[in-house]
């Protein structure tokens, strides 16, 4: 790279690390308040609080029933995973192989709902689910989730499998597998950490979506992002505490994930998605 | 800014070096380039020839030494204030540009009018033979297009200094020998200096009016093309050059030039390269194409064939000394396999390297 | 004596249909479904009003300033958020690229759009109010007197779009500027251009076209703001976004019919933008932006 090193081109360097750090200290700073005031016992117009205590957890635990949220939201989150898994990868497969009439118009009908926000599609979503008497339980809320997750899991596939020589399979072939064995054999082992990456990333990115599971839960069937959500939204009902214990919870939940997802993918793969 | 071409009568390296971390991509190169020559920079892959190009382009820093412009020392300029034309290995065109914004950008930056800038450019593509391609983008163009529009763009500053960085490599066969004669044509019509790197000895051969053949960031050799294919100094060079066999023996006998190395029970006679007296370890490196089977009885190289191919006129052949040293040699009838032959070279054709101690 | 026919099967596969193909079957049926199929639906619910005409949601919402105000006020969130990420993301980008340890930042980076908008409205609910450590700074600093007031109003929902959209966008930026070939930067060196001339001739046009694509993306993401709308804003004031409009008209009145058309609307807004910007980058030059073979 070329390199300059005069004042000019030190001080602009200079004053983008400046922007980038300022982000960054608010970033840890927003984050941090949260779980400094959810270990809070009494925190009112000083810095610090005046003592620590757990006890906000046990009270989030019992007041928001966060065993029953979470068990829901992992169920919600599981199954969406595997079912977009189930109905993505066998998709991009096709679509990283052949080329068909009317291929342009099928990759449009999956980069759409990538495009569109969650909240301008998932009204009317919502409303064919309330109709059909699908929303207000768990299966509607999968359902909804699974819209821009099956594309998602489509997308980030397809450059993975074509990046896999033909050649393996036709040699797979000639060597006597049916399509069954070159499926168990050759094709799994290989796409495993594609498919592992991409699942991961669905299972982050359902943790954290709040529009279509908002619009389309019912009681018995919130994640924990909806609850943090209504906890937020009926401030003042309990203590702020309390609340922040719960959104730690969700964030420890979410983090440990994307950590794990990370080991597999680069933080850009999580928003280049769209690119083209 | 820009150096005046007119001005310069020299371009000196004077010590240069790049670290990388621990590693030492290039260590104490000095060179000295005259106007007008055409410098090949040649050696595998790694062995710090691109590094000095691009240092000398001031695109890398060097860590130690410096760069000399006749009396002015030019490795503090950014690589814009050089003023030196550069054709890089992949072209490096600007793809949302034409033809014609490519090749007339350096004179753009440099403010020349625009009236003055359509008359160069179109000079420069001529000189290139691209006329009638000029308002296409670079994606539209063939490889060997592509390579022109690379160079006009270098030389239509008028440069010091043209720097080429293997700019063939990614061209077939056929086009790398029309646009190596076409390198040649510009740099004798512009009377350009340039400095080229490549790892392709017949490329550097015929091109170059001197050669430094580089390895391991050090410069190991410089010399006009005829001595480096017939009289490397040092035996990696010579393997490099083509001497691809390679014999371990003791000196025997020294006489003036000539020095006769005892092999294997046989002795073999060659040019001393470097300083040998009689009883030290030495390699004699012979070319395939001068080795060649000889009658049984006349001093040689014993050694058994393992196979022979044809190549149009002669056959190649593969044998294995008793040691185990692979030859190559060439026959004229091809030999069956298991055969024992004598294999033997003109002792003019027959380099003798004594062992470093 | 005909020609032996070839079977269907194998004329269907030489254009590519095969039952490799069917694989594709069960993902365009699901979005068919859930996805197409839920916007006709919306689109003809939405001409279909409680009252009145087919037209009655779409004339009830342009003559309702509390409704077509809508569209401004989150405009007026949207655009600016998307130019100022883009304005931060570009220097920093270029900065970032050069770096051989991106991967720490790009990390740090992606932690507020994973945790999503929720949790950043609750931090920041926090962070930026009167007795916030932000506030206390400024105040220790001596930069200001009283604690200026960054919550429940525009600027609290701003600063909750910049921090989820900032590396939102700085991230498909650098996608995008890794994507173009070091070498042309040193071509561009070696021909004499600066630091600036450089940016302006050879960066700048090859990631344009890029950039109008996170301008796009990003532009729609800041325009269906909700959570942070509700939640840092002042929802029936000035954040009431359109999102917000669509949600009451759908979970509180019950009017679906209505909620569709608000939906419809937004949706509108949102592609006239993109297909303006997209409009524009049709202008640009738009092939590989390496600088040749190899």
């Amino acid at each position: 790279m070329v390199k300059d090193n005069r004042l000019s081109a030190k001080l602009w360097a200079f004053a983008n690390w400046a922007v980038i750090g300022f982000f960054i200290l608010n970033l840890f700073g927003m984050i941090a308040t949260v779980v400094t005031s959810s270990f809070a016992t009494r925190w009112l117009g000083t810095w610090f609080p005046a003592g620590w205590t757990t006890r906000w957890y046990s009270s989030a635990w019992n007041e928001f029933q966060l065993y029953e949220v979470l068990s829901v939201t992992f169920q919600i989150v599981f199954l969406v995973v595997f079912i977009s898994g189930l109905i993505g990868v066998p998709a991009a497969y096709a679509l990283a192989r052949r080329d068909f009439p009317g291929k342009k118009l099928v990759m449009l009908l999956f980069l759409l709902p990538l495009l569109v926000p969650p909240i301008t599609f998932g009204i009317p979503l919502a409303t064919v689910l309330y109709r059909a008497g699908l929303a207000g339980g768990m299966s509607g809320v999968v359902l909804a989730n699974l819209v821009p997750t099956v594309p998602f899991v489509i997308l980030v596939m397809i450059p993975f499998i074509e990046q896999i020589d033909t050649k393996i399979e036709a040699a797979a072939r000639v060597f006597g597998a049916n399509t069954f064995k070159l499926f168990i054999y050759v094709l799994l082992p290989l796409l495993m950490p594609g498919i592992l990456a991409a699942l991961l990333l669905v299972l982050v990115r359902t943790i954290a979506m709040f529009e279509l599971t908002f619009l389309t839960a019912g009681p018995t069937s919130q994640t924990l992002v909806v609850a943090l959500y209504y906890a937020v939204f009926a401030a003042g009902v309990r203590a702020v505490q309390s609340i922040d214990a719960m959104a730690v919870i969700y964030m420890v939940t979410t983090l440990i994930w994307l950590l794990i997802a990370l080991r597999f993918v680069n933080p850009t793969q999580i928003v280049a998605r769209a690119k083209k | 800014m820009t150096i005046n071409a007119a001005s310069f009568r020299e371009l000196r390296l004077d010590g240069l070096s790049r670290d990388f971390g621990t590693h030492n991509a290039l260590k104490n190169v000095s060179l000295t380039i005259g106007k007008g020559e055409f410098i090949a920079l040649l050696g595998p892959s790694g062995c710090g020839k691109s590094t000095t190009l691009n240092i000398i382009a001031g695109l890398l820093p060097a860590t130690g030494g410096g760069i000399w412009l006749d009396d002015k020392r030019i490795d503090p300029l950014r690589p814009e204030e050089r003023g030196f034309g550069m054709v890089f290995q992949n072209y490096a065109l600007f793809p949302h540009m034409s033809v014609n914004k490519n090749i007339g950008f350096g004179l753009k930056m440099r403010g020349v009018p625009k009236a003055e800038i359509d008359r160069r450019v179109g000079e420069a593509a001529a000189l290139v033979r691209l006329q009638g391609q000029t308002e296409k983008l670079p994606g539209q163009l063939s490889g060997g297009q592509q390579q022109r529009v690379a160079i006009a763009r270098a030389i239509v500053v008028e440069p010091p200094l043209v720097l080429m960085d293997e700019p063939l490599s990614n061209l077939d066969a056929k086009l790398r020998l029309e646009m190596r004669a076409e390198i040649r044509r510009i740099h004798n019509t512009l009377g350009a200096t340039t400095i080229y790197v490549t790892h392709d000895q017949e490329e550097a051969l015929s091109l170059a009016d001197r050669i430094v053949v580089m390895r391991d960031g050090e410069v190991r050799q410089v010399g006009v093309p005829e001595d480096l294919f017939s009289r490397p100094d040092h035996l990696d060079v010579a393997e490099f050059m083509g001497f691809r066999n390679k014999v371990a023996g003791r000196v025997a006998s020294v006489e003036g030039e000539r020095a006769t190395v005892a092999v294997d029970g046989a002795s073999i006679v060659g040019r001393s390269r470097n300083a040998v007296a009689p009883g030290v370890a030495a390699h004699v490196a012979i070319r395939p194409e001068d080795l060649h089977p000889v009658a049984e009885g006349v001093p040689g190289l014993k050694a058994q064939v393992i196979s022979t191919e044809f190549r149009g006129r002669e056959f190649v052949g593969f044998a294995r000394m008793a040691d185990g040293t692979d030859l190559s040699f060439l026959a004229h009838d091809r030999i069956a396999a298991g055969a024992q032959v004598t294999l033997a070279a003109e002792p003019d054709r027959v380099l003798v390297y004594g062992d470093k101690v | 004596m005909s020609a032996p026919t070839i079977p269907l099967s194998q004329r269907l596969a030489a254009r590519g249909l095969d039952g490799l193909t069917l694989l594709v079957l069960p993902a365009v049926l699901f979005l068919l479904l859930l996805f197409i199929y839920p916007f006709f639906y919306g689109l003809f619910l939405s001409f279909n009003p409680k009252a009145g005409g087919t037209f009655a949601n779409y004339s009830r919402f342009f003559s309702d300033s509390f409704l077509y105000g809508t569209i401004a006020t989150t405009l007026w969130l949207a655009l600016p958020v998307t130019v100022l990420t883009l304005v931060m993301a570009v220097p920093i980008a270029f900065r970032v690229r050069l770096m051989k340890h991106q991967r720490l930042l790009t990390t740090i980076l992606v932690i507020p759009i994973t945790l999503g908008t929720v949790l950043v409205a609750q931090g920041l609910l926090n962070y930026l109010g009167p007795q916030g450590w932000f506030n206390r700074t400024l105040l220790t600093l001596g930069l200001i007197s009283t604690p200026v007031k960054l919550l429940h109003n525009y600027w609290g929902v701003m600063i909750s779009l910049v921090i989820t959209g900032f590396p939102f966008t700085f991230l498909l930026t650098l996608s995008y500027l890794s994507g173009v070939d070091p070498a042309l930067e040193q071509a561009g060196a070696t021909l004499g251009a600066g630091p600036w001339q450089r940016f302006k001739h050879i960066l700048l046009p090859l990631l344009l076209p890029g950039l109008a694509i996170t301008f796009c993306l990003s532009f729609v993401q800041a325009f269906s703001v909700f959570p942070s709308a509700v939640l840092l804003g002042a929802p029936a004031g000035p954040t009431r976004v359109i999102s917000i409009a669509a949600y009451q008209a759908a979970f509180e009145e019950y009017d679906y019919s209505m909620a569709s058309a608000v939906a419809m609307i937004m949706g509108l807004v949102q592609l006239a933008i993109v297909v303006a910007v997209l409009a524009a980058r049709g202008l640009l030059y738009r092939g590989p932006a390496g600088g040749g073979k190899g």
